[in-house]
């Protein structure tokens, strides 16, 4: 069949399969028949809900102002999909494209879209993982237990790990006059994301609103009562703090293990494509069928050196997906690239932060304007001489002229004077990331290559 | 014969009907500066949105005034102190935020919507004073009380004081409109006289609220000691200056300019009429067709900055023509046509960034309430006289009259 051919039977009958029910999957599916397609569209999903929001389960939801059960994500428009949920993909057959479920079922796609996103990292020691008290929150029903626990008034609630999420559970927790320890092995949280001079702030924000915040510190070990509830953390600096609730917020795994095998190039870091959304194979041959989007897709992008970023932002899920499922249904020529800037936002202790680039590839950090004291400030963040990265803290109306510079990799430190630009604001100081060949929980990017810590990586070709 | 400048045209009150073809013309050469030492003006919407976002770009009115004579300067001295409209950061961001506090959210999230039974019952009250006519006048009779009943009951200030303080918003509003040729000396000199006197007037009531605090925002902003701590009686008397100025000036000019697109567009009068509903996109679709603040010239860069490749040097004046980006083709589809279907409608007319109109939310509600209640009210509303006649302004543009007659009023 020539190829304009397929397409036009691919888009009038052709069956896609979606495999991730959030957001990703979601506005994947409505830009499919935005565009036209006709065919049959099938959504896997592993949890039993139509897709949803995730954003609020930190924040308005563990404040009470939201119920889990209602952060539904507005359809733009019907999809008309066979939906497959509560039912997890355990397996993917390239070569008779087919998607095999966890009830023994097999979903026939002439293409298939992957955006099974990521999971929370669970507390690594199972036994301790499963004492009752003991949380992560990354899905409805986690954030429904987790509601329900703060809403019985318990007598402390322990954090562990202090990024976006931690601190945004823990900022919770104090709006609700809950007396909460954070504990977090950097020395400041947020560091991953945004390196110690801003996590010097968020510090500060933490403590003066109350948070028992223990920095520098592993949590060695979870105690549990003679009825398996949680009662203490014990921590590296010999400490054990009494608590009933434990948060696990050690940032995320990407849901790619029942990838393994089926030759597609998928790993822990995500499953590498192209620009287009087009997943590679394990041999970094470009596929013609199966595309990715949102959390679990790891994209070279231009702006960064080409560098694979995977982003685990809700932004990019959108777009992400919108660009993946133009090009599932489009010619070669008519592809787009998916370009996005990253940007990021955070809500904690009442202070609104945002970020554009990616502040963790920074070197170098200026204050552009305001003040870290008043904790109401822009941040340039350098790579190389040029702006790669920008944070507000409430400050976020200019933010759009940062994501500028970042586009135009314009130099750094920038040259010009800015209004409210402050004596602290003259030089760039080190922006103080920790080591990256140490694992830090959720910087919510994920850059390049392997590990520089992973030694695993064989070369082994297959027709020798 | 050679052509007079554009921005001469476009403040020549001769074209004030119809500026647009100006605008169209502005645009053909985005960065534009006509004469040495006058102001980079700026007419594309992407153009206009970046700076709007653009840190060296500074709204501070020392920074504007940096060459007046000595005898300003003086003047100054005495004078209110700027309002946040005209400070950067981190002044501007501190007195915005507080005056927010008794405004919108997170302090005050139901502020405007709790004021909308009682903007109704002025709406209705305005048209039952038409009376036994068939023939009004839309400007005197009906859009200009209405803002300002609505933001004296906001303030606190009377009602009954309108005669007082509306000459002194008249003189500061047309202080803001930059007529190239006129003395500037003597123009200063008679804002600033009006400031003065406004202030003073403002000054007596602040004390009144002092001491007697009631559910206004005046009440509130002498009063408040929120986080930032309490404000100056300075900063209190220039924050509520600006405030009924700018909730005198500019919604007036937003239902009239409302009034008269849609009696020029009577098909989509009808639909209004009939669903009140599309209330909400035709007030939209106005901000972005006809804007009430049509240019904002007070702007300076503090650095050097390219746009389009021209280098504006630091210190010059900008003017950001807001509606010339509101009917720029490269942004909006069939820019010159009002469309109240319109649905991808991000306009520029209540400005963008940190300075994006403070008041715009209770604009919207008293905009969509007028237009529904003249849209039901008036049966068969026709324009006696198009164009109407225009007041002087080109900053602040509409009617000075809307003359319309009909055949009667419908039932309420």
């Amino acid at each position: 069949m020539a190829a304009d051919a397929f397409l036009t039977w691919l888009r009038r009958e052709g069956r896609i399969v979606i495999v991730g029910a959030s957001l990703a999957g979601l506005r994947a599916a409505e830009t499919l028949r935005d565009e036209g397609f006709e065919g049959s569209l099938t959504m896997i999903g592993d949890e039993p809900y139509e897709p949803y929001d995730r954003p609020p389960l930190s924040k308005s939801v563990l404040l009470g102002k939201a119920s889990p059960a209602h952060t539904e994500l507005p359809r733009r428009r019907p999809v008309d999909a066979k939906w497959r949920l509560g039912v997890a993909a355990t397996g993917l057959d390239m070569a008779a494209k087919r998607v095999l479920l966890a009830d023994g079922d097999e979903v026939e796609y002439d293409r298939l879209l992957i955006a099974t996103g990521v999971r929370a990292r669970p507390w690594p020691r199972q036994a301790e993982a499963e004492l009752d008290g003991v949380f992560v929150l990354r899905t409805r029903d986690d954030a429904a237990g987790l509601q329900r626990r703060l809403m019985a008034s318990p007598r402390r609630v322990f954090v562990i790990g202090a990024g976006f999420t931690g601190s945004e559970i823990a900022s919770a927790c104090r709006a609700r006059d809950l007396p909460v320890t954070v504990a977090e092995r950097a020395d400041a949280p947020l560091v991953g994301a945004l390196g110690g001079v801003v996590g010097a702030v968020a510090a500060e924000l933490h403590r003066e609103n109350g948070v028992d915040l223990r920095t520098g510190v592993m949590v060695t070990g979870l105690e549990g009562d003679s009825v398996g509830r949680v009662r203490a953390a014990h921590l590296s600096d010999g400490s054990t703090v009494e608590t009933d609730v434990v948060v696990v917020s050690l940032g995320a795994t990407r849901n790619t293990e029942w990838l393994a095998g089926s030759g597609l190039g998928a790993g822990p870091r995500g499953i590498a494509c192209d620009a287009g959304c087009r997943a590679f194979d394990f041999r970094g041959i470009v596929t013609d069928d199966v595309f990715v989007a949102g959390d679990v897709a790891r994209s070279p992008h231009p702006l960064f050196g080409y560098q694979f970023l995977s982003l685990e932002h809700w932004g990019n899920a959108v777009t992400q997906a919108e660009v993946a499922a133009h090009n599932m249904i489009s010619s070669s020529t008519d592809r787009r690239p998916h370009m996005w800037v990253p940007a990021f936002w955070s809500s904690q202790f009442g202070v609104n932060i945002k970020s554009v680039g990616v502040p963790s590839m920074g070197e170098e950090i200026l204050i552009t304007q305001g003040s870290l004291a008043e904790r109401r400030f822009t941040g340039a963040y350098g790579y190389q001489g040029r702006v790669i990265g920008a944070v507000t803290f409430d400050n976020s109306r200019w933010l759009q002229f940062y994501q500028g510079l970042i586009e135009t990799a314009a130099p750094f430190p920038p040259a010009f004077l800015t209004v409210d630009r402050r004596p602290e604001g003259r030089q760039p100081v080190p922006a103080d990331f920790p080591d990256p060949s140490l694992p830090t929980h959720g910087p919510t990017v994920t850059l390049s290559g392997y590990s520089p810590a992973d030694r695993r990586l064989v070369f082994k070709p297959a027709h020798p | 014969m050679t052509q007079a400048p554009l921005l001469r045209q476009i403040t020549d009150y001769a074209n004030r009907a119809d500026p647009y073809p100006l605008y169209a013309e502005l645009r053909k050469t985005p960065v534009l500066q006509e004469e040495d030492g006058g102001p980079f003006v700026i007419s594309t919407y992407w153009d206009i949105q970046s700076l709007l976002h653009d840190p060296r770009i500074s709204s501070d009115a020392s920074n504007l005034t940096a060459q007046r004579d000595e005898l300003t300067e003086q003047e100054e001295e005495t004078a209110l102190p700027p309002s946040f409209l005209r400070l950067d950061p981190p002044e501007h961001d501190r007195l915005r935020r507080m005056t927010n506090r008794p405004f919108g959210p997170p302090h005050s999230p139901r502020r405007v919507h709790d004021m909308r039974g009682e903007l109704a019952g002025i709406v209705s009250g305005l048209i039952a004073g038409f009376g036994d006519t068939d023939r009004i006048d839309v400007v005197d009779q009906f859009s200009y009380p209405f803002p300002v009943t609505v933001i004296c009951r906001l303030l606190g200030v009377p009602r009954e004081d309108e005669a007082r303080f509306h000459s002194w918003a008249d003189t500061i509003a047309a202080g803001l409109d930059p007529v190239p040729g006129d003395d500037p000396t003597e123009r200063n000199r008679v804002t600033h006289e009006a400031r003065m006197q406004l202030g003073m007037y403002l000054a007596g009531l602040v004390e009144e609220r002092r001491k007697t605090p009631g559910d206004d925002m005046l009440s509130e902003l002498a009063t408040s000691h929120g986080p930032d701590g309490p404000m100056t009686t300075m900063e209190v008397l220039s924050t509520a200056a600006l405030l009924l100025i700018a909730g005198h000036e500019t919604t007036v000019n937003l239902i009239t300019n409302g009034m008269l697109t849609l009696l020029r567009h009577p098909e989509v009068l009808q639909r209004l009429r009939d669903d009140p509903r599309l209330a909400v996109n035709i007030v939209e679709e106005l901000l972005r067709y006809e804007p009430p603040v049509q240019l904002v010239p007070q702007r300076t860069c503090i650095a050097d900055i390219e746009v389009r490749g021209v280098t504006i040097p630091k210190g010059s004046s900008i003017w950001l023509v807001l509606a010339a980006g509101n009917r720029d083709p490269e942004r909006f589809k069939d820019p010159e046509r009002f469309d109240p279907d319109r649905q991808d409608i991000q306009h520029l007319g209540f400005g963008s960034g940190i300075h994006s109109c403070f008041g715009a939310p209770l604009a919207r509600l008293e905009a969509q309430l007028a237009l529904t209640e003249l849209a039901r009210r008036l049966d068969n509303p026709r324009l006696v006289e198009d164009p109407p006649p225009y007041r002087q302004n080109a900053v602040l543009r509409g009617p000075r009259h809307l003359n319309i007659t009909f055949d009667g009023l419908r039932p309420q």
